[in-house]
């Protein structure tokens, strides 16, 4: 049997008395692109973090490729990821170029500065961002843009495993169909491994290969994306079509 | 509860609140003081600090010192008249700067520019997740943003002190001689023979000192913001306060150390 790239092994998660994540196990298969939905406040973000060692497990397990993310190596482990945050993180002070290149211009993965500009000017055209936005600064940038830019940075190193984060909130819908067509078309040409943490339905339909939905702090339902319409799940349904009535409370 | 549990609580609450943020900071600092020692360094991000904590502090710093000097002769002058001893403004003057006002006023007027202003900046960075983005870039955020803060304020802060020195003793000359009516050969004469080495490098050992507590402050409150506009705003107040509070008690500590022994 393969052994999954991400495996969630009963994650708990706290902060004091709140209870964020209260058991959560999945597996994350290499080269799929699995989308995490579920409402506001329920804990995907932090799924992401805790994999990333940004925020410490209070109970249970997470393995990458098999290996405890907590024992690895920081900086090997880290180079395998990227990601793209949910608002971008560009560094003000930097340059685009300097951004998307920054692995490239530091550490184990330093090239010469020549090399990582051409190479971050490569991706940035990759997301659709012209060479003359290399120079410019992010606050210069939309809101578009600078999620292009964030794109282009997480996968500017090649890794082996991206982590999308609300790729597409804040955009007006052509801009996010846009950011959704990229980031598949970059996770398959890739071949990596992609987490996608999302509430935006149209997204979770053209990124995803498989969906998990988190609720009340554990994995209330998982399948392949075809079966999000048929699932027979009371949760589910009401999450996908939107529905203020159902299981769920619409006030938490 | 009883009424005396009642009035004791709060006192017992903030003395451990108080104890517990003061471990904080300590091990922070520690954390600092270790990662300076060891690579990657990053040169490039330490010369810029040098250029915004010393080069960009001058204009306040020296401002600060020469306005300084200038009332310090005019008080020492008035003062000293009731005991006849109106020819010591020169030596007071220079003595009073470069032991205790030149370093401790602009270790003051650096911690409202440069602690307000790293609070501000790493605060702003933490609620936006860019240090989780370097993080995530495989950068150490207290080696790329702590350590270069925290050794271009220890090394420019007693560059700082040493020309606000020089101006705050030129600030009193400049009263001493069109306003008080010293001579200037005299003037400068007196100064020079009552100022010892130990008085500049005493007041340049507490400049350092006042400058690694004023980026640690900013670093520290600036990384542990809270949320939003608040969280920053707080934050940012928090590391000016406290640089200040610890610039005047170290500076007490230091002076006892070195002056009364």
């Amino acid at each position: 049997m393969t052994t999954p790239m991400i495996q969630f092994q009963d994650v708990h998660k706290s902060f004091g008395n709140n209870h964020v994540l209260r058991g959560v196990n999945l597996d994350v298969m290499k080269g799929e692109s699995m989308v995490i939905i579920g409402g506001s406040g329920t804990g995907k973000s932090v799924l992401i973090k805790l994999v990333l060692g940004l925020l410490p497990i209070t109970s249970g397990k997470i393995l990458v490729d098999g290996h405890d993310t907590t024992k690895d190596e920081r900086d090997a482990f880290l180079a395998r990821f990227g990601m793209l945050f949910q608002g971008g993180a560009l560094f003000d002070s930097l340059p685009v170029w300097k951004n998307v290149a920054f692995r490239l211009l530091r550490g184990s993965l330093k090239r010469p500065k020549d090399e990582a500009r051409a190479i971050a000017i490569e991706k940035l055209r990759r997301v659709g961002l012209k060479e003359r936005v290399a120079d410019l600064y992010p606050a210069e940038l939309s809101g578009g843009m600078q999620k292009r830019v964030g794109l282009a940075r997480a996968i500017a190193a090649e890794p082996e495993i991206i982590f999308f984060d609300e790729p597409t909130t804040g955009l007006d819908p052509i801009m996010s169909g846009v950011i959704n067509e990229l980031v598949r078309e970059i996770v398959v040409e890739m071949g990596a491994t992609a987490m996608t943490i999302t509430h935006d339905m149209s997204s979770v339909r053209a990124i995803a290969d498989r969906v998990a939905m988190i609720h009340e702090g554990v994995v209330q339902w998982q399948g392949p994306v075809g079966d999000l319409d048929n699932s027979g799940d009371p949760y589910l349904d009401q999450f996908i079509n939107a529905r203020a009535e159902g299981p769920i409370e619409a006030v938490r | 509860m009883t009424l005396l549990q009642s009035l004791l609580s709060p006192i017992g609450r903030s003395t451990l609140g108080l104890m517990a943020t003061v471990g904080r900071i300590s091990s922070y600092a520690f954390a600092t003081v270790s990662h300076i020692f060891r690579p990657p360094f990053y040169l490039k991000e330490l010369g810029q600090q040098i250029l915004f904590i010393g080069y960009f502090s001058l204009p306040v710093v020296g401002l600060t010192a020469l306005f300084t000097g200038g009332a310090l002769a005019l008080q020492i002058y008035a003062g000293g008249s009731r005991f006849n001893a109106e020819s010591a403004v020169p030596s007071i003057v220079a003595i009073g700067m470069v032991r205790e006002l030149g370093p401790v006023l602009g270790g003051l007027m650096v911690a409202g520019r440069v602690a307000a202003s790293i609070a501000a900046e790493l605060g702003t960075m933490k609620v936006t997740e860019q240090i989780d983005a370097l993080v995530t870039l495989s950068t150490h955020p207290l080696k790329y943003l702590t350590v270069p803060r925290v050794v271009a304020a220890t090394l420019t802060m007693p560059i700082l002190a040493g020309i606000g020195d020089v101006i705050g003793i030129f600030g009193g000359y400049l009263v001493g001689t069109t306003r008080l009516g010293f001579n200037s050969a005299a003037y400068i004469s007196n100064t020079i023979d009552f100022l010892q080495s130990w008085d500049v490098t005493s007041g340049l050992i507490k400049a350092a000192v006042f400058g690694f507590i004023v980026a640690m402050m900013g670093c520290y409150h600036g990384m542990n913001s809270g949320r939003g506009a608040q969280g920053v705003g707080k934050a940012t107040t928090n590391a000016v306060v406290g640089a200040s509070v610890l610039i005047l008690t170290s500076n007490y500590i230091l002076t006892e150390l070195f002056f009364t022994s």
